[in-house]
Order: structure tokens, then C-alpha cells, then sequence
């Protein structure tokens, strides 16, 4: 039981309760200082106003204390490892913060004079460029603002591409390890969505491919690496035979993180990729967003790109609305513009071979973790993995241990839980990304915690179905809360 | 989960291979989901239903039930009329996984034939389907 | 490299135990005709410093509220931010913490969140709302496919003078699934012509913007009836959300859904994004909304807390068939617009909206005082056309370089308009910064 004590950071302190908003504060504090009135009050027909918005008051102590408090309740890449397969959490640099808050971006307008914005206009095709040439591929668009924008973003592109071909098409292959977001995005450009079986290696077959490539079919959405973390071996025999019948390939590019200067997109086949900002290009995830979905396209499809596109003239860098064979618009303005600084002060910061080097021992860590669990876990594929690897909870089914009772274990002893339950195709999955940001010291704590947890299974599963005990609160009651919703206060 | 031996599997009625069940009596039937599909899908939180009088042949979607966690399509495994729905359903979905079939009965139809009900599977065939894909 | 910790050391010795004896070997598994055949093409690295001087020329290279008086509204609003909002926001726990999908590791974020959606639904007068979407333009073309879903059926009418922007993104989300958009035109006093709408039939949903594009409160009791009476749901849409401390909920004027931008709830416009799609519904629709929903349950001692729940609505979930692809949705931005909401309290807020309005009618009753001419007769927010003179243009510019922005020109998005400008107001600006942009604009 000692090495459990050692390897056990996840401990209790004292972590306070906190009311909801509205059960603090009293009517008439106020937590700002209003600018005094210097003109006349102006009103508007009685018919028009409400009564009073029905929001507290607070002074500005409660606010910092409410918040401060919730905020100890949370757990963040700065608190410690946080190993979410296919998230890439990795550190979120505090320079990005500091360049993010100069009020020559947060206070610029979208729609001033181009001339006026010639600092953001500059900072936004760099970018692109920058995002290209990771990439490989020809041309980008900032303006999808999440990943799954993105999709959309490059399904529209397929789209308008075929249609102005002369026909749209009406199906795309998806594999059955893809992320749910890809069959989404699909559906939302009207095309059917068929299933595609990975082989017994994890990754897609040339044969099985050909087998639904035909000409009614818009092309394949892949993930690569894919969501086993494994790099599709095939990917260039897939891509001829979906290009041989008129088909394009998207690739979401969610795990560009174990491939940056290793891996040439457009010399596999790729037409059409996403990024996630915050995923490879350490943006903050802020409890679920915002994000950032640029995609990357080859030279034919740049003209379906949205609009505006960022250019370079001779007098300067200009928003260019005259894209005929634009798919439209998906954003009001121009994307996450904050958060392309983020990514953008990122890249400058780690220079090209930095780059390569982080995807380079983000698959270094993952393996070195695989190599390691291997006795404790049973690993889904016995194949070098990329930068995540895939254990499941086989071995921990006959004492009754599932991958939830596992991964609520993980709490106690101090971690975020690593990817459960996806991909669906490997039963149990547990998916592990350390990143590139984890240094050995933890990457060896969180190690001697899951092999604790795997004795733990055996000897004493009960520690393992009554987890987590430290956090703020214990397991909910998630069927009660879908039968009977309760979502405002 | 619970094993195959544990399952309940009364003889009054039919089952088809999307483990629907059919309790026929004359001119109406009862339609809901067996044991073994509650117990796959967990705390059943939701079940969406088709409105009376929608006609649907076997085979065709008539609803979805929801777990936490998942979604599951319910398929008409005999064709007919929607006479009635189990409104019961909407405050109390656990009836589902409780009394999948009498109190977590999902529609009632007119069948519109009634050798389809023959052709489903009876207590012993289904549970050597279930046999079968253990 | 501060951000990669590995020495030489750490890197010996993890190979050692992979099993390879190079970062390289680890690569093997990729044919090589799938790699870079060179380095990456981009520039050295920059110190902390480099990047603090060269970020700081590029910031310097733009134009912001910090050294321009701007008057432009049209979507992004300049709002005074208090200071505590930035330490609050930066706190590592909610900025560097993911999705809550552990509930128990994540209660400071799903508390913040649930608060959120209760501000939202209250302010926008409907029974629930979602934890967000990434502006006001896709949460408003979520909320049309939300009605074309409930309603079955294949078209939608939307307000010529909803903004011209989120109308573009409107198109692009509907065309592709061939549902038909008819555009409802707007009429002389500025506000939607509801007459044409009642010779409108069989659209699944209508939506209508209050405070309009020309800043101009439309009539949403009356939509909503007819929309009603169409047997169609009624979509109320904002851009300007302090208007919400104002003028009467969306919800209570009959809206079934409230969309909208809340960017000015304490986020800086930053050239456009991140903003905050705002999106709410009558607890009828709400197993058909879009988006992520945190509500409240109990754990295993009984204890209150916070989860995200009605998940099979989702991607991850309902894959092809859900009710949106979204996934990341705008969380942070949402935990902001909840935080500044507590800063401001409800009689701040309301005060805050009264400000907005007095000094954007005091600019209006100069600039009509000097003679310029005002083409919408209906009562505005914090925004409203003016009519310019001729060469205008001339003025504008000169005033561009006195570091004044006077207004948004419409000839790009109104050609019947070219001459026109929108003006905006908020708190930000000061009655002497008004008397000198009278006196510029009219001399």
C-alpha cells in the first residue's frame, strides 16, 4: 500500500462551498463604476421596456469571490496531467495571453477601414501561410471557428467543387473510428453518410475502400493519424482510389500534433484538412471553447474557399470579397481572431524545428507510456503508436472493473482521466495523449498511478466503483438529470 | 448486464430480431422492447414515440429510446396503425427498463397482417438468438 | 525550448525503454513517400521579448478604441470592461480546463456555465437556454434549422433588415440542404414590413432582429402572432445585447426562439472573435435544441451539483443524425458574459442600457439639429441611420485622420442606402467626443 501513498498526488484541502449567482448579493450593490451621465436621460415608450432586468446585484468582492472559488473547484493543464486522447492538452504558453490582450487587437472593429487594420490583416495572412505550409497544402481559410466548423467548412468546399462539376453528389465514406462530428458536418451538407470498416491492423484497406468508391460517392473523410492513434499505412492507395473516381479526401487533421514537418499532407493525397487551434497550437481550451477550424486546401479548390479571403496587394494586405465560387460565409466576421493570435504567437515562438521536435516527443511520450502500461493494460493494437495510444479494459473484467471505474480512480490519485469509451470500435477504450509538454517526472507519477490502479482492480475494486472520494463532489446522478432536466436556476 | 439465464422472457408474446416484442389480441397489438434490450441499453431516459394514427409497414423506424448514453431506433417489427402510445412513457421512461412488458408497453397498432405476428420468433427461437450472439 | 521539457537524458532514456534507439525510429511505421521531403518554411523562433516587440508593432499598426473615437456598431460593440473581468477569466482552472465531460473534477465550470444559461434565459425571456455557439450569425442559422426540423417543413423567412453578415451565414448553412430562404423586406419608418409577411405561407420559421441592423425596436408581438397564426415559429434575433437591459424580453413578446451575438457582455471586439452565440427556447423544443446544456442533479451523498446532460442530442452521441455538429462551442466566452453580468447586477445593467440610449439620442438630436436628415422615423437602442451630404466622403476621410471614425457607410450592404451611415453610441464615448463629431460631420 506504500507505493500507493507514494504515487498518490490527488489529495483533499479545503475546498469551499459556493452559492449559486443569485443567492449572493442584494439589490442596489453594484460590482462596477458606471460613467456619471453627461447628457440629458432620454426614454422610450413604456410599451418598449421591460421591468428591471432580473439579474443580482453584487459588489465587485462577492463577484471575485464566487468566481475564485468555482474556479478552485476545476482541474487545468496548469494543475497537472491531463491526458485527453485527441484533445492534445498540452501547455497553453502565457505569452499567447499577453499578445492576445493588446488593445490594438481587442479594441479594432472588424468592419474599420482595411487601411487602419493593417497589423491584424498581416498577423491573419502569415498565419495562413504558416498553417499551409505545416501542412503542405496550398491555400487556408481562418474562418471556421472550431474543428467542427472546419468539416463543414471543407465538406462545403467538396460540395461546390462537385457541383460546379456538374454534379454534387449525394454520399461520403466515413470510417467507424471517426470522430461524431465528422458524420454531423456531413449531414449538414445534405450527404449521406456510409460506414467504413477499419481492418484488423485499426487503419482502412485500399480493397474495402474500393468496394463503396463510386461515382455517386463525394469522397472520403479521414482522420490521420487516426483516433486508434495509429498512422493509416494505406493512406495513399485510399487516396488514388477515391481520386480515380472523381472523389476528394478531407482529412481531419485534429491529430496534426504527432506530424508537424514529418508528415506532407498534399504527398499523401489530402484535398482538404482541418486544424484545431486549440489542440496542436496550444490555444486554451476555456472549458469547452472557443476554438479555432482553419482549413488547408490544394490550388483547385482555393476558389471555393470562404469569404472574405486575406490578401496581399502592393499597398498592403486587404479583405477580398470577390470570390465568386466562394462556398459563402460562416462566420459573422472574419473567425476567432483572438484566438488565431494565440496560435500565430505559438508559432513564432517555436520556430520550425521546435515544431517537429514537439510532435516528434509527444510520440515519444506516448509510446514510452504504451511500453510502460503494457503489463497493466491490455493494449488494443501491438503496434507502434503515434502520439496516443488505445488500452481497454479487458483484463479488469473479471473483477468486475470497467474503464468509467478506472478513469473516476484516476481522480482521487490526482489526474484528469485520459479519453474514455471512444473510438467505439475498441470496447472499453481508454486513450491516452500525454502531449509533448509532459516532462518524465510526470509522466512517471501518472504511470505509477494507473499501474496502482490496475493492483487496486484486483485487490480492492471497490475503491475503484465507489471513485472518485476527493473532488469537489462524487459521481452524479446523470439519469435523472436527462429524465427529468432541470437547466436553469 | 445481466446473463442470459436472467432474462425474462414470458410466453405471451412474439419477438423479432431488434428484440421488439408483440403481444397480439385480436384486431390490436402491444409493441415494446424485451428484457435483453433494456438491460443492454442501462436507465432508459427518454423514449420519443410516433403520434396516433401514423401508419407504418415492418421494418419501418417508429421512435427512438435514449440511455445516458446512447440512442437506440425502435423498428416496427409488424406493420400496422398507430391506435395508441404509452404517455405514461413520458414522465416514467424507467417503466422500460422496470416492466419492459406490461407498464413499459410503447404502442398499440392494427396490425395490417396478421401472419406477420406468426412470422416473428417465439420465446424458444429468440433465446437461442440470444445464445447465438453471446 | 521552455515548452518542451525533454533533455538529452530524458530522451535516452525514454528510447531506451520504447525500445528504439532514435525520435526518428519512431517514425518508421510512415512509408516515405508520405514525408516532408524538407524542413518546414517558417521563421527562427523569437524570444519572449522578440515576440513582445514584434506583436506590439503589429498591434500599433491598427487603429482601436484605445486611439481612435470610433462610432461604429453594426455587430460589435465597444463596452467599458472592468478590470477584475480579466483576472477572473485568466484564472488557470477555467481558462487551461477542458469540456466538463468528468463532472467531478469540473463543478467550478458547470456551475458558471449553469449560471449562464440562467442569466441568458432570463434576459432573453425564454425557458432555457444553451452554453453557447460562436456568434450570433450561426447560432441564428441554428435556430432556423431548429424550426425547419420541429416544423417539417422546407422554407424559412428571415428580415432584410436583420444584419446583412448573419443573413450571408444564414444562406450558407441552408443552401446545400436546398431550404429556401424569403427575404421579408424592411419599410419607410426602418422596421420589418409585416404586411409583407402576412402574404408570406408556409415557412417553418420567421426571425426577425430587435434592435434591427439600423438600430431600429421592431414590433415582435406582432411577428410573432402572425407567425403564429402561420402555424411557423418565431425567431427573435439581437446583435447588441446590452439592449437586453432595456427594452422587453424577446421570450415575453412571443419569440419560441431567442438567438443572438453577446459580445458585448465584458468580450472585447478583438477584430470580430471570439463572440458569443446566444441561443434559447421554449422548454418544448428544448430536446431539439443545438448545443451543449449543463443541468442540475445530485451525486452519490446527496450533495447538489452540475452535468452536462440531454447528450443524445449530440455528435458524439447521435452522430448523423444530431441536432448540430457543433462540439467546441464558445464556453470561455460564456463564462465572461456571465462574469461581467455579475459585475454589472441587474440595476447595473439596466443603468448601463439607459446610458446607451440617452447619449446615442443626444448625437441623434444634434446631428438633426445641424440639419441632417434621418431616414427611419422608429425609436433605436444605441444605434440609427443618418443620412450624410453629399461628398461626405471627403469629410469622412479627413475625419479619419483626426482619428475619428464617423459611422458605418450602408452602400456596401443597402445600395438604396449608399448615402447613409450607422451610427453607434455606447457609454464609451464622451458628450464632449459627440459635440466634436456634430460639429466635424456638419461643418
Amino acid at each position: 500500500m506504500s507505493d500507493a501513498l507514494d504515487t498518490k498526488i490527488g489529495t483533499t484541502g479545503l475546498v469551499l462551498e459556493e452559492k449559486l449567482l443569485w443567492q449572493r448579493g442584494r439589490k442596489g450593490r453594484r460590482g462596477v463604476a458606471l460613467p456619471t451621465p453627461d447628457v440629458a436621460p432620454a426614454t422610450l415608450d413604456a410599451s418598449l421596456t421591460n421591468d428591471g432586468p432580473d439579474i443580482p446585484d453584487l459588489s465587485e468582492v462577492e463577484v471575485m469571490r464566487h468566481y475564485t472559488r468555482l474556479s478552485t473547484w476545476n482541474f487545468g493543464v496548469d494543475t497537472g496531467t491531463y491526458p485527453l486522447g485527441s484533445c492534445t492538452m498540452k501547455y497553453n504558453p502565457k505569452t499567447n495571453e499577453r499578445q492576445a490582450a493588446l488593445p490594438g487587437f481587442t479594441g479594432a472593429h472588424p468592419l474599420q477601414p482595411q487601411e487602419l487594420s493593417q497589423g491584424a490583416l498581416e498577423m491573419m495572412y502569415n498565419l495562413q501561410n504558416y498553417l499551409a505550409e505545416v501542412t503542405g497544402l496550398d491555400a487556408t481559410s481562418l474562418q471556421p471557428a472550431a474543428g467542427a466548423h472546419g468539416e463543414l467548412a471543407g465538406m462545403l468546399v467538396i460540395h461546390a467543387y462537385h457541383t460546379a462539376q456538374g454534379n454534387p453528389r449525394s454520399k461520403i465514406l466515413i470510417p467507424d473510428t471517426a470522430h461524431g462530428t465528422n458524420p454531423a458536418s456531413a449531414t449538414l451538407c445534405g450527404y449521406e453518410s456510409i460506414p467504413l470498416a477499419s481492418n484488423d491492423q485499426g487503419v482502412l484497406s485500399p480493397g474495402d475502400v474500393a468496394a463503396l468508391m463510386d461515382e455517386e460517392t463525394a469522397g472520403i473523410m479521414v482522420t490521420n493519424p487516426n483516433t486508434l492513434g495509429l498512422f493509416e499505412d494505406n493512406i495513399r492507395e485510399v487516396a488514388e482510389v477515391v481520386h480515380a473516381k472523381g472523389g476528394l479526401i478531407y482529412c481531419d487533421g485534429a491529430n496534426m500534433n504527432a506530424v508537424m514537418g514529418i508528415v506532407d499532407m498534399k504527398e499523401i493525397g489530402i484535398d482538404v484538412i482541418h486544424l484545431n487551434l486549440h489542440k496542436t497550437f496550444s490555444t486554451p481550451h476555456g472549458g469547452g471553447g472557443p476554438g479555432s477550424g482553419p482549413i488547408c486546401v490544394t490550388a483547385q479548390l482555393e476558389p471555393f474557399l470562404p469569404t472574405p479571403r486575406i490578401v496581399k496587394t502592393a499597398d498592403g494586405y486587404a479583405l477580398d470579397e470577390d470570390c465568386p465560387q466562394s462556398v459563402g460565409k460562416l462566420h459573422t466576421f472574419y473567425g476567432h481572431f483572438g484566438v488565431m493570435l494565440r496560435a500565430y504567437s505559438y508559432i513564432r515562438s517555436m520556430g520550425p524545428d521546435n515544431l517537429k521536435k514537439a510532435s516528434q516527443l509527444a510520440v515519444l511520450n506516448a509510446n514510452y507510456i504504451k511500453a510502460r502500461l503494457m503489463d497493466s493494460y491490455q493494449i488494443a493494437f501491438d503496434r507502434p503508436c503515434m502520439h496516443e495510444c488505445v488500452f481497454s479494459d479487458a483484463r479488469q473484467h473479471e473483477h468486475k472493473v470497467a474503464t468509467l471505474d478506472i478513469a473516476k480512480r484516476l481522480m482521487d490519485y490526482g489526474y484528469h482521466p485520459p479519453t474514455i469509451y471512444f473510438p467505439l470500435v475498441v470496447n472499453g477504450a481508454i486513450m491516452i495523449e500525454p502531449t509533448e509538454t509532459e516532462c518524465k517526472e510526470d509522466l512517471d507519477d501518472f504511470i505509477a498511478a494507473m499501474q496502482a490502479i490496475a493492483r487496486e482492480a484486483i485487490e480492492n475494486p471497490e475503491a475503484l466503483h465507489q471513485a472518485p472520494n476527493n473532488p469537489k463532489r462524487r459521481r452524479l446522478d446523470e439519469t435523472t438529470a436527462a429524465r427529468k432536466p432541470i437547466l436553469t436556476g | 448486464m445481466k446473463e442470459i439465464h436472467e432474462l425474462s422472457l414470458p410466453d405471451d408474446v412474439r419477438y423479432a430480431e431488434d428484440h421488439e416484442w408483440v403481444r397480439a389480441d385480436g384486431e390490436t397489438a402491444r409493441i415494446g422492447i424485451s428484457d435483453y434490450a433494456q438491460d443492454q441499453l442501462g436507465d432508459i431516459v427518454f423514449v420519443e414515440l410516433p403520434p396516433e394514427g401514423t401508419t407504418l409497414a415492418k421494418g419501418e423506424e417508429f421512435g427512438t429510446v435514449e440511455s445516458v448514453k446512447a440512442v437506440s431506433e425502435l423498428y416496427m417489427p409488424v406493420g400496422g396503425e398507430v391506435t395508441a402510445v404509452n404517455a405514461g412513457l413520458e414522465d416514467t421512461p424507467e417503466s422500460v427498463n422496470s416492466d419492459p412488458y406490461n407498464d413499459g408497453w410503447m404502442i398499440e397498432i392494427k396490425p395490417s397482417d396478421p401472419a406477420e405476428v406468426e412470422a416473428l420468433m417465439d420465446k424458444a427461437a429468440y433465446l437461442e438468438m440470444l445464445k447465438g450472439s453471446a | 525550448m521552455r515548452f518542451l521539457p525533454h533533455t538529452q537524458e530524458d530522451i535516452q532514456e525514454m528510447l531506451g525503454v520504447v525500445g528504439v534507439d532514435s525520435l526518428d525510429a519512431l517514425f518508421t511505421t510512415i512509408p516515405q513517400e508520405c514525408c516532408c521531403r524538407l524542413g518546414l518554411n517558417l521563421p527562427e523562433p523569437l524570444t519572449e521579448w522578440e515576440l513582445d516587440s514584434h506583436m506590439d508593432d503589429l498591434a500599433g499598426r491598427n487603429a482601436s478604441s484605445a486611439n481612435y473615437k470610433m462610432y461604429m456598431g453594426a455587430g460589435s460593440y465597444d463596452h467599458y470592461i472592468p478590470t477584475g473581468l480579466g483576472y477572473l477569466r485568466s484564472r488557470s482552472e477555467f481558462l487551461t480546463a477542458y469540456t466538463p465531460y468528468q463532472p467531478e473534477i469540473s463543478q467550478g465550470t458547470l456551475q458558471a456555465i449553469y449560471e449562464y444559461q440562467t442569466l441568458a434565459s432570463r434576459l432573453m425571456g425564454t425557458e432555457v437556454a444553451t452554453a453557447s455557439h460562436y456568434d450570433g450569425a450561426t447560432a441564428l442559422a441554428e435556430a432556423l434549422l431548429m424550426s425547419i426540423r420541429v416544423t417539417r417543413k422546407k422554407k424559412v423567412a428571415v428580415s432584410q433588415a436583420i444584419h446583412p453578415l448573419q443573413r450571408r451565414v444564414v444562406e450558407t448553412y441552408l443552401k446545400p440542404t436546398g431550404y429556401a430562404i424569403e427575404t421579408i423586406p424592411y419599410q419607410a419608418d426602418g422596421r420589418t414590413d409585416l404586411k409583407a409577411l402576412e402574404n408570406m405561407s408556409d415557412y417553418a420559421g420567421v426571425a426577425i432582429q430587435s434592435p434591427n441592423f439600423f438600430g431600429c425596436i421592431e414590433d415582435l408581438e406582432a411577428a410573432g402572432d402572425l407567425a403564429h397564426r402561420q402555424k411557423a415559429l418565431f425567431i427573435a434575433s439581437f446583435t447588441e445585447a446590452i439592449a437586453l437591459g432595456l427594452l422587453k424580453s424577446p421570450g415575453s413578446q412571443g419569440a419560441d426562439i431567442v438567438c443572438g451575438e453577446g459580445e458585448s457582455f465584458g468580450l472585447s471586439r478583438s477584430y470580430g472573435g471570439p463572440g458569443l452565440g446566444m441561443l434559447g427556447s421554449s422548454k418544448k423544443y428544448m430536446r431539439n435544441l443545438p448545443g451543449r446544456l449543463i443541468g442540475r442533479t445530485k451525486d452519490l451523498d446527496g450533495r447538489d451539483g452540475f452535468v452536462l446532460t440531454l447528450a443524445t442530442r449530440e455528435q458524439h452521441i447521435r452522430r448523423e443524425r444530431a441536432t448540430s455538429n457543433i462540439c467546441t462551442n464558445n464556453s470561455l466566452c460564456a463564462l465572461t458574459a456571465a462574469m461581467y453580468l455579475a459585475f454589472l447586477g441587474g440595476s447595473g445593467l439596466r443603468e448601463l442600457a439607459e446610458l446607451n440610449h440617452s447619449k446615442a439620442e443626444y448625437l441623434k438630436g444634434s446631428l438633426q439639429e445641424s440639419g441632417l436628415a434621418l431616414p427611419f422615423a422608429s425609436p433605436t437602442f444605441n444605434e440609427f441611420v443618418v443620412r450624410m451630404p453629399a461628398g461626405f466622403d471627403a469629410t469622412y476621410k479627413r475625419l479619419l485622420d483626426q482619428k475619428i471614425i464617423a459611422g458605418l457607410n450602408l452602400a456596401p450592404y443597402y445600395p438604396e442606402l449608399a448615402d447613409c451611415y450607422l451610427m453607434c453610441v455606447t457609454e464609451t464615448a464622451a458628450k464632449e467626443d459627440l459635440d466634436t463629431l456634430v460639429k466635424e460631420v456638419t461643418s
